[in-house]
């Protein structure tokens, strides 16, 4: 299919007078992990909820494989796979049963069936377990069971709604390991929701910052680091040996402050301690420790760091809240 | 306990067959779930228990009248007084009848069987999950409702059929096609009261998130109309009471007044249908005047006419089972359906 798969356009939804969602616009792919990263309530449920036609947009449109969810909540829920936030199974079922049952609300014919769910249930590490009661799973387990529910359908877009969340860390690297190669193997389209930075970090193709309801940045982290912090892309980050004396010690850093903000290309400068975190729009480490060694202080350590998510994150969330 | 078990065996058979069947063709999404649904049922403690409570009681009702009903068979020697309808009326005062029985323990059936119906879903998880499937949202709501009477149905009819037979080897008169019909509306029309019970809880599963609540609401409910009603009643109609020297009018308006306030109860609407198809006898279920008894001739309705008697009752309870129905499909179809 040409064009997006996910296509919203001026989505919102408003319980009461209080805005859930604003004016969302967002565009995604095929074959692409889309990462919407936001605090908690910040409308990621609800646009995903939207999506499947499970709660009605306010006003707005949207399209997910060429078909409105609202109008046509059931074509779309065939092509979408949708693990929920806490999924549940029936708990007195086996978890082979649970599939099965979702196997035929699909309408899929009972032998093809069986061999669809025991062959995913072996994909995502639960063969062997698939006799055991679904009340009986962990919660890792159930997570992947979910998954596998999920993949039943053979879904084209796969939406998956803080799927790491109460997993321990192995757990969450497996598990994404194992969504990314699904992707990437199929040709699927994921959607993912996390606050979870370092989760969508490693997986996500492009991402979407999500806060109060608003979209207020999608790109890929790259263009995102790039856009956000253009004046001052590098930090370097100095360490320097300071005199016991307290009163020497905040002289000292003074002394060092002042000269670093006079060096060329040092946009800013934080102390920490004895780092000295300056945001710099080049490479001038080489300058910072002249600067330092030159004013015959000893230096400890000069390191040089790019933005992650979490300063893009934090950026854009402190930018939001000073707006309000 | 022995149609427990032959019940079961069915399901499973029905599952092997259609599971034979399927590898070709698969079965109806909603199909499916009204199987999985009767399934749930009939393997939970809940159903067993309550089967067991109605089957005791029916069979105590049931040998009851039994031995009451020699005295009926003397007392009508000349025949053609539907003897074997007294299997269900009949009761020297120890236990209530069957048809009392009913009455009592319907509600309790159609109680148990919805009040935890949506709101467990909900809290499960499961319904988002179901949800999230090619299935329309009505689904959910129309195939609990669809399990519960099928499962109810084949419940009602059973012991309705046990007591037929019980009645027919214990008495040795076998039942005319009259009253054999009877039977068959006396069960149906106890469908429709319990199914009215069962929607009343099913709403309530949709409005309460908490299974105890939805329980505690029905229960209320349902103590409220069988007791309190009737204890409201009769003090307006102490209130309204016209003094001793009112005219014959103003004497039926009342008597209508307070017939009318009752048959606001689903339960009186139950009792007054299955009495009139249950006893042939009865020609009226409200107030006559002597000059209105005058010149008919005693003798039985036939099927038809009884019918015809309680086609407003039967109304009333269609119409209320609808209400609830239709209020628990509103409240759910409007529903934003989160995970927990």
């Amino acid at each position: 299919m040409d064009g997006p798969v996910i296509e919203l356009t001026d989505l919102t939804k408003k319980y009461g007078s209080f805005t859930a969602v604003g004016n969302l616009s967002l565009s995604v792919d095929k074959g692409e992990i889309f990462g919407l990263l936001g605090p908690n309530g910040a409308g990621k449920s609800t646009t995903i909820l939207m999506m499947l036609g499970l709660t009605e947009p306010t006003s707005g449109t949207l399209r997910v494989c060429g078909i409105n969810p609202t109008t046509n909540p059931v074509e779309v829920k065939r092509k979408v796979g949708y693990l929920p936030e806490d999924v549940g199974f029936y708990e007195d079922y086996t978890g082979f049963e649970n599939l099965m049952y979702t196997a035929r609300l699909n309408s899929i014919p009972e032998m093809e069936a069986r061999e669809r769910v025991m062959h995913l249930l072996e994909r995502v590490g639960l063969s062997g377990e698939e006799s055991k009661k679904a009340g009986k799973y962990s919660r890792g387990m159930r997570q992947r069971l979910g998954l596998a529910d999920v993949l039943v359908k053979e879904p084209e877009v796969i939406i998956l709604d803080e799927p790491t969340l109460g997993i321990d860390p192995r757990g969450v690297n497996e598990f994404l390991t194992l969504i990314e190669r699904l992707s990437r193997e199929e040709k699927n389209t994921v959607l993912l929701s996390s606050h979870h930075l370092h989760q969508i970090q490693t997986v996500c193709d492009r991402v979407g910052i999500f806060v109060g309801g608003q979209l207020i940045a999608v790109g890929d982290i790259d263009t995102l680091s790039r856009e956000l912090f253009s004046h001052e892309p590098l930090v370097i980050e100095a360490g320097v040996s300071l005199p016991e004396d307290p009163m020497k010690a905040a002289e000292t850093i003074a002394q060092i402050k002042q000269k670093l903000v006079e060096v060329d290309g040092i946009v800013s400068v934080e102390v920490n301690g004895n780092i000295f975190r300056s945001a710099c729009s080049g490479n001038v480490s080489g300058d910072i420790a002249r600067v330092i060694l030159d004013s015959g202080f000893v230096l400890t350590s000069l390191s040089g760091k790019e933005y992650g998510l979490d300063d893009i994150y934090n950026r854009y969330f402190e930018g939001y809240e000073k707006q309000r | 306990m022995i149609f427990i078990t032959v019940i079961s065996r069915d399901m499973k058979n029905s599952d092997n067959i259609s599971a034979g069947k399927e590898s070709s063709r698969a079965l109806h999404p909603f199909m499916t779930m009204v199987n999985k649904e009767i399934s749930d049922y009939i393997r939970s403690w809940r159903f067993m228990i309550l089967l067991l409570l109605v089957f005791l009681t029916c069979l105590g009702s049931v040998s009851v009248s039994i031995s009451n009903i020699d005295e009926a068979v003397k007392a009508n020697a000349t025949g053609d007084s539907f003897i074997f309808l007294r299997l269900f009326t009949a009761s020297d005062g120890t236990l209530p009848s069957f048809f009392v029985f009913i009455s009592f323990l319907g509600p309790l059936l159609g109680l148990i069987m919805g009040f935890d119906a949506i709101n467990v879903e909900e809290n499960r998880g499961t319904l988002s999950r179901i949800l999230s499937q090619p299935v329309h949202r009505d689904y959910v709501l129309n195939s609990k409702f669809t399990a519960a009477i099928i499962v109810l149905s084949v419940m009602m009819f059973s012991l309705g059929f046990l007591v037929t037979g019980t009645g027919l080897i214990a008495v040795g008169i076998p039942p005319t096609a009259d009253e054999f019909l009877r039977i068959v509306f006396f069960i149906l029309i106890s469908i429709l009261y319990i199914s009215f019970w069962l929607n009343l809880s099913i709403f309530f599963s949709v409005k309460f998130r908490q299974p105890a609540t939805s329980a505690l609401a029905g229960i209320a409910v349902w103590l409220f109309l069988t007791v309190f009603y009737s204890i409201l009643v009769s003090l307006i109609a102490k209130a309204a009471q016209p003094s001793a020297n009112a005219s014959a009018g103003q004497v039926m308006a009342y008597q209508e007044f307070v017939m009318n306030l009752f048959r606001v109860l689903p339960g009186q609407l139950f009792s007054d249908a299955t009495t009139t198809v249950l006893v042939p006898t009865v020609r009226t279920l409200g107030p006559l005047t002597v000059e209105k008894i005058y010149g008919t001739i005693p003798g039985s309705l036939p099927l038809g006419q009884s019918l015809l008697i309680v086609w407003p009752q039967l109304t009333g309870l269609v119409a209320a089972t609808v209400i609830c129905f239709v209020l628990s499909y509103i409240l759910f179809m409007k529903r934003e359906v989160r995970s927990r």
